[in-house]
């Protein structure tokens, strides 16, 4: 019986032999375990408990999706230094420190967790500090599902970091193609870590799509009708359309895959009517609004940044909002051009070649509207302009071979080549990761009252932008050169070796801009009296969030706004001066009146708990598990459904107390 | 045509409740809270729906393109009886036309017909549940479960996911009963009512597609 | 308050002013649906099930005859329709349609021609 009581687990799934794995596996372990004796030191565990774990304040969630999703940016970025530094020197007689069952797990979770892990939580994170401050709401639509889609994230992350010690991870590149990702080709457990990681963090994002959605449609201050939203929100809106409708596809996709692997079902097994090009077509049909989904936000991001840090009104606001429509539409008619060679015919690749140019020009109207913002304006050349003018040049160049990849005719030549590795990475690395660290810049002071360190911050900037191109352009030659992608090792009669050696120069490069972030934060933290934000507008900026104290109470704003105008903080702080010179003009201070707010709660660390279960479970065939947790967690849900005493009033005597505090604050 | 549903979706005021004309100013009321709560949950749910139609939507993509990969097994003309689904059709159906029954005594604030009402449609929707579980059940039996061929998986999820959906709105309803008994019909249970009533009617808005597309053009 | 208080308002005056025959009107509607719903069940059987016409007709008339239970289903059980305070809702509906169109015709027109050119025919 106790052969079976762990499914397939047991002593050999921790790769002992293994020197990389265990290294790693036993760091990760080690930083876990400090982590919680530094809590224990400090006396914290009960308030990281009620003020952090089970909240559900949006501004709180926000901040913990980005901490995860930074941590998980070093665990992504080892591993591309590891790729680089296995292809700088594997070549000919040498063959690396990285035998190819190890490589293919590798850039198998370079890929999970990037887009994953590390991407999706960012801008989840971003959306959720920032979102509902922009609309003058007082929290997001469902904030307790706002907890859950957080727990539920944090267990594919726990699943994902697993992998490493117990088990493995999938070696079949991050989309798990079948046949290899079939049982027949994949037999371990590592496409199961993948499979449930994905499905279970995959429910979260769905439920902040829907929660978003109706956040930004139903709870918009008074006066802000949808043309007045910032840009950011309008991007926000846009993204979680994308999301709502992509990400039941990956779901089923990836259930049909399960299916085949555990129940022997024929989707897209090699015989018995299986058919693997449904599986390709499925999982781009939800990666091409994916790619969308991640680099909306980066535009509404450099939106509001230009506009503040030039100091003038955001050029043609309603050709923006067209243009962000026009991408959102348009994203779910181009997914073929990841597969043009798999067969379609010409026919069929014309149409979606055709479809995908199309697509780059709402993008371009775009950079035209950014570059026209700040012709004529007032430039701050502060971090956050760095990364937007970074961007406005990489960004560009990525999209221009995004265009002549589709040309299906170049694309027969470029298709998994590292000319499309250079070319996603290009879009991804100068729009996205650009993108998302200005924002987060911009909004730093917002979320924790301080400012980040300015030097430190240009600093990562130039290793970012010289370290990107010093990587990856060097990519570019090589799939010119005929170098496909996934390669562990290759022979030095193709010239390449002293690429790949640039490349992971390049690399290193980026790894400084990443040491000079972390250290930015680090020191920005111990400095944080010295840059405290009092004023709750660091920047002059113009949007409501601007409107609130750094940070905002817990329940954002004492009364609802009322706007007038795409600029509401801005008009206020005119109508502010305009007041001060003529001060009979002042009305009376209105009374406070009590606020309606959720209470926090611990169901969606328990849904979380037994999720993480549910998934390890499922990993290894550990069948009572599965049904111990799944019954676990239909009660939790059973539980709250059950459960009418969720909310409170926060009293006038609170608010007033957390008012005058902030008033003194200011005046300090 | 009533709009009794969708005033749900944009929220109901109770005759009771003041509404000043300038918004901001007014007394913040618990039921004007909940009316406000009550348009974002229904919408919310309906946007739920809204993704469920692409997830019904991308399984029935695959069992399109894989219906006929039969790999020399049996077909739809070989496995389904027609009368049978016809049976669980008009089960559903019913199940959905009682439903409505029932919302409609939840806007008369009469919680028995309601708990009537939603124990009939308990019976009729179990009784699908069950009918299907025999057909899939004989099926297996006979060998032409979903590991026998591309078209019986795909046949088996796209049924499958649909009889799931089913039974998790089954559960959810006894659930709802509960807390009907219990709490009355009021706003919070109203709300809850409402969203399973859009679920419900969606099931059985999808099993019209099932229907036509894996029985009917299964036997043309 | 919200941006919704026009519609609550609208709501509010809706209710009070239909409350008395609403209950009524609803009654009915739901009676209307479900029976419009069986004939447009029947129908789509009896056509296949005795093959009164072709293969190719019987299989527009079936889909016909689904969209439109489709229809009445969203009508009379789902209550969609073209008012002011529901424009949201038809909206969402209407997109969540359009999209889904292009994902399976997408599907199928794509894997048709991957199966022509690739699949094995012998």
């Amino acid at each position: 019986m106790f052969d079976h009581i762990l499914g397939k687990l047991d002593l050999s799934a921790i790769p002992f032999s293994e020197p990389p794995a265990m290294i790693a596996g036993g760091g990760m372990i080690f930083g876990a375990i400090a982590v919680m004796l530094l809590v224990t030191y400090l006396g914290k565990w009960k308030w990281l408990w009620s003020e952090w774990l089970t909240s559900v304040d949006h501004k709180k969630i926000g901040i913990m999706y980005i901490i995860v999703a930074i941590v998980m940016l070093l665990r992504g970025f080892a591993d591309a230094m590891l790729m680089r530094a296995q292809q700088a020197v594997s070549v000919g007689s040498a063959h690396g420190f990285l035998p190819p069952s190890h490589y293919d797990q590798i850039f198998t979770a370079h890929g999970v967790i990037m887009i994953f892990f590390m991407a999706m939580p960012f801008m989840v994170g971003l959306m959720n500090i920032v979102v509902p401050l922009q609309i003058g709401a007082r929290d997001v639509a469902f904030p307790f599902l706002n907890s859950v889609s957080f727990w539920l994230f944090v267990i594919g992350v726990v699943l994902v970091m697993l992998s490493l010690i117990v088990g493995e991870f999938g070696r079949t590149g991050w989309l798990a193609y079948p046949p290899l990702s079939e049982r027949q080709f994949s037999p371990g457990v590592g496409v199961d870590y993948y499979l449930w990681s994905l499905q279970i963090s995959g429910i979260g994002t769905l439920l902040t799509g829907i929660n978003f959605f109706v956040t930004i449609l139903k709870m918009r201050c008074p006066g802000m009708t949808l043309m007045r939203m910032p840009i950011f929100t309008w991007t926000a809106l846009c993204t979680n359309i994308l999301i709502i409708i992509a990400f039941p596809i990956l779901t089923v996709t990836l259930g049909m895959l399960a299916l085949d692997r555990y129940l022997d079902f024929h989707f897209f097994s090699n015989s018995f009517g299986g058919n693997q090009m449904l599986y390709v077509n499925l999982i781009w049909a939800w990666g091409h609004p994916e790619v969308y989904i991640l680099v909306l936000p980066a535009f509404g991001i450099f939106s509001e940044v230009v506009s503040t840090y030039c100091q003038k009104r955001l050029f043609g606001y309603a050709t923006m909002v067209y243009a962000t429509a026009c991408i959102t539409v348009l994203s779910f008619i181009v997914w073929l051009h990841h597969f043009f060679t798999m067969g379609a015919g010409a026919n069929v690749n014309a149409f979606f070649g055709i479809a995908t140019m199309i697509i780059s020009v709402p993008t371009g109207v775009k950079i035209f509207n950014w570059l026209f913002t700040m012709y004529r304006g007032r430039v701050h050349f502060s971090a956050p302009m760095y990364w937007t003018l970074g961007f406005i040049v990489t960004f560009s160049i990525g999209g221009m071979t995004g265009v002549l990849l589709a040309v299906p005719g170049a694309d027969f030549l470029l298709h998994n080549s590292l000319f499309l590795i250079a070319h996603f990475h290009n879009v991804i690395i100068g729009g996205v990761v650009f993108g998302y660290i200005a924002g987060f810049t911009y909004w730093f002071p917002k979320a924790t009252g301080f400012k980040l360190n300015e030097f430190l911050g240009k600093s990562s900037f130039w290793c970012w932008l010289v370290g990107f191109y010093v990587a990856f352009i060097p990519l570019y030659i090589l799939g010119f050169m005929g170098a496909t992608r996934r390669l562990s090792h290759y022979d030095a009669s193709t010239g390449w070796h002293p690429y790949f050696v640039i490349a992971g120069v390049g690399a290193l490069i980026i790894a400084a801009g990443i040491g000079f972030m972390v250290l930015q934060i680090g020191v920005s933290i111990l400095k944080r009296k010295q840059n405290m934000d009092t004023t709750g507008d660091p920047w002059n900026g113009r949007t409501l969030e601007w409107d609130t104290a750094s940070p905002p109470p817990f329940y954002n704003f004492a009364f609802i706004p009322h706007v007038h105008s795409v600029e509401p903080h801005w008009d206020h702080k005119q109508a502010q001066l305009h007041a001060a010179e003529h001060p009979e003009n002042i009305e009376p201070k209105r009374p406070y009146e009590p606020i309606h707010m959720p209470k926090n709660t611990g169901v969606g660390v328990m849904i979380g708990i037994f999720g993480f279960f549910l998934g390890f479970a499922l990993i290894w065939d550990i069948w009572w598990l599965v049904i111990a947790s799944g019954v676990a967690i239909f009660i939790s849900v059973a539980y709250r459904s059950f459960d009418y005493d969720i909310d409170y009033y926060v009293t006038v005597e609170e608010i007033e107390k957390i008012e005058n505090e902030i008033s003194s604050r200011v005046k300090a | 045509m009533s709009t009794q549903v969708l005033d749900n979706i944009n929220g109901v005021i109770p005759a009771s409740a003041v509404i000043p004309a300038q918004a901001g100013i007014h007394d913040h009321g618990h039921h004007d809270h909940e009316a406000e709560v009550t348009d974002k949950v229904v919408f919310g749910f309906w946007i739920y729906i809204m993704s469920d139609c692409i997830l019904f939507a991308s399984i029935f993509g695959a069992f399109a393109v894989l219906h006929n990969n039969t790999f020399g097994g049996p077909g739809p003309k070989e496995l389904f009886s027609m009368p049978y689904v016809l049976v669980e059709t008009f089960l559903l159906l019913t199940s959905s036309f009682t439903y409505g029954l029932a919302m409609l005594g939840a806007h008369k604030n009469a919680k028995t017909q309601v708990l009537f009402w939603l124990a009939i449609t308990f019976l009729l929707g179990l009784s699908f549940i069950c009918m299907e579980v025999n057909e899939f059940h004989k099926l297996i039996l006979e060998g032409n479960g979903p590991q026998r061929s591309a078209f019986l998986s795909s046949f088996f999820t796209l049924v499958g996911t649909h009889g799931l959906h089913v039974t998790c709105g089954l559960i959810w309803m006894v659930l709802l009963m509960f807390q009907v008994g219990k709490h009355g019909i009021g706003a919070i249970t109203t709300r809850k009512l409402t969203c399973l009533s859009l679920f419900w009617h969606f099931l059985d808005i999808v099993w019209i597609f099932v229907f036509t597309v894996v029985y009917l053009m299964g036997a043309v | 308050m919200t941006n919704n208080h026009d519609t609550l308002v609208e709501c509010h005056s809706r209710v009070g002013g239909n409350h008395h025959d609403s209950n009524h009107g609803s009654l009915k509607s739901y009676i209307v649906g479900f029976i419009l719903s069986i004939l447009l069940t029947i129908v789509p059987y009896v056509l296949v099930v005795n093959h009164i016409l072709a293969s190719e007709p019987t299989f527009i008339a079936i889909v016909v005859l689904a969209v439109l239970q489709l229809l009445v289903q969203l009508i009379f059980f789902l209550h969609l329709s073209t008012a002011p305070a529901h424009r949201t809702t038809l909206l969402s509906f209407v997109f969540t349609v359009v999209v889904l169109f292009i994902l399976v015709a997408g599907t199928l027109w794509i894997m048709y021609n991957m199966n022509v050119n690739m699949m094995d025919h012998s």
